[in-house]
């Protein structure tokens, strides 16, 4: 163990030699727990600003903008800039507003999107603290930021800001169903909740061993952040900016902290369940995997980036029922797939963790995601059909109705029952 | 354990006050001058009509309530999953039985309509 391959552990080290010059045992534990608490908070803090600055690059040159380019080379002092703005703006507080609540909201915020960095490993031995029930308090724990935004909704008194919260309680919980079924296929093969034996158990990336998991749990982690497509609590042009309408300056913030710092720590979630945490070839002869993590935690914002840059807003009814309709019963699928093929693999003789094992299960997952597709355009055919026979005979009274069709045909797709419904109704 | 537990304690800690740190900061740094308009409630510009707390739609129940049937059932998948791998095919073809048992239930809900949004 060298200094290249984790300088942290390395540092922490030099540090309690000196400590324990003029200290008693007890007094260098306590003093480290806080030091390495209060570095992990300040990375937090400092990913904030790098995703904020990753974020406006990435989106300004897909629109073919510049962005950022005037704080720093390439702009790269501008989230500091920001942050001075915020500090120097007036705090307003709204006539007839909750004030403790209002005030106690963006703090929760805040507090809900660092503490998961917590449980999070970014190297072996590099992790706050392995509690081996890390994914379960990871769960917990982010679920607190749903009602964050419910108390500042409510707080605000504004109808607005009220409808945003009541949006994201629907949409979070929602989301929250298929993110936590998910979640189980890897702790299930893993044999673990802490996030350590799970990155340890993936000689094989889950991701080729649990597409449909990854990429639900990808998803919903999405929209438990509320960016864009799934961006409808603070959906600028019809609720103005939803939950946070009322806050400015320092408040305002960290609202927008909580978001940054919440959608880096699912990318880190989704690294260590599916992308193999900290696992990666050798580069120059060198183990670096603190490096390997930060690098897949920083593509996955990026494909956030990319979604934010280039899908328009779900419509909350599209919302919904593409997560009940599609993505729990998938989630419930898997959940009953992967059980029995990964016994079906060991029953053939293969041993978990290897890649004949791994082409196996793969090869389940796509079937069942081929299915769930196949089923999903024959109802969203059925619904369209539906809606497109009564247009030729009253062309005037349901014409609203089957551009409805049209326009609902996938999410409305894994509908079943929706379609005869439709059709009874002529 | 408890020693991990305790660093999750003061990690709390610390992240209240790298939330709160910023509060206290920007209440030295920031100007006061507050008036009527200003902190009246922001509704585009349209004159407020009302109070913000009032009734809302009862679908928003509905869903709480299916999300909380789905919970209590990952309540029992946790359990299961982590002691997976020692487990007999007979107890991971029971878990695949109730898994459908309330794969009925969200049918339920759908063919009700309680799962779309009016």
């Amino acid at each position: 163990m060298n200094v290249i391959n984790d300088p942290f552990t390395w540092l922490a080290g030099q540090l309690v030699n000196w400590l324990s010059t003029f200290m008693p045992a007890n007094g260098v534990s306590i003093t480290m727990a806080v030091l390495r608490a209060a570095s992990l908070g300040i990375f937090a803090l400092v990913m904030f600003m790098v995703m904020t600055w990753i974020e406006r690059k990435g989106v300004a040159r897909i629109q073919n903008r510049i962005g950022p380019n005037l704080a720093g080379p390439w702009g790269i002092f501008q989230p500091l800039a920001d942050g001075v703005k915020a500090l120097t703006k007036e705090d307003i507080t709204p006539d007839h507003a909750d004030r403790i609540v209002y005030n106690i909201a963006p703090i929760l915020s805040a507090v809900a999107a660092m503490i998961v960095f917590a449980a999070i490993p970014f190297g072996p031995g590099l992790i706050g603290a392995d509690i081996n029930i890390g994914i379960l308090y990871i769960l917990a724990v982010s679920g607190l930021g749903v009602l964050a935004i419910l108390m500042a909704g409510w707080s605000s008194n504004n109808k607005y800001a009220l409808l945003g919260a009541f949006r994201v309680v629907a949409q979070l919980v929602s989301y929250e169903v298929p993110l936590v079924l998910s979640i189980v296929a890897p702790v299930m093969l893993a044999g673990s909740l802490s996030l350590v034996t799970i990155v340890e158990k993936q000689p094989v990336w889950f991701i080729l061993v649990l597409p449909a998991s990854a990429v639900i749990v990808m998803l919903s982690g999405m929209a438990e952040v509320g960016r864009s497509p799934f961006d409808l609590l603070d959906a600028e042009s019809e609720i103005i900016a939803g939950h946070h309408i009322e806050y400015s300056g320092m408040k305002f913030a960290l609202f927008f902290l909580a978001e940054y710092v919440h959608a880096f720590g699912v990318s880190c979630i989704v690294t260590a369940l599916f992308l193999g945490g900290w696992r990666g070839p050798d580069i120059a002869g060198v183990t670096v995997p603190w490096l390997w993590f930060f690098i897949k935690a920083v593509l996955l914002f990026n494909i956030m980036v990319w979604a934010r840059g280039t899908l328009p807003r779900l419509r909350i009814d599209q919302l919904m029922a593409f997560n009940w309709k599609f993505l729990v019963p998938l989630s419930l699928a898997s959940l009953i797939v992967v059980p029995l093929a990964d016994r079906l693999a060991q029953g053939m003789g293969l041993t978990q963790g290897s890649w004949p094992w791994a082409l196996v299960m793969l090869a389940f997952n796509v079937a069942m995601i081929l299915w769930a597709f196949a089923l999903v355009s024959a109802a969203g055919r059925r619904a369209r059909m539906a809606a497109q026979v009564p247009a030729e005979v009253t062309a005037a009274e349901s014409h609203d109705e089957s551009g409805y069709g049209e326009e609902h045909g996938l999410a409305h797709g894994a509908d079943a029952g929706h379609a005869p419904a439709a059709a009874g109704a002529h | 354990m408890l020693q991990d537990f305790a660093f999750v304690g003061i990690f709390i800690v610390v992240a209240i006050a790298l939330a709160g740190g910023p509060l206290i900061l920007a209440w030295l740094v920031r100007p006061a001058k507050p008036n009527p308009i200003k902190s009246s409630t922001y509704e585009c510009g349209v004159e407020t009509y009302g109070d913000a707390w009032v009734q809302f739609k009862v679908q928003y129940y509905i869903y709480a309530l299916v999300f909380v049937l789905f919970d209590i059932e990952t309540v029992f998948l946790f359990p299961w999953a982590v002691v997976y791998n020692q487990l007999p095919l007979f107890a991971v073809l029971e878990m695949a039985l109730f898994i459908l048992i309330l794969t009925g239930a969200l049918v339920y809900a759908w063919r009700k309509g309680d799962l779309e949004w009016v």
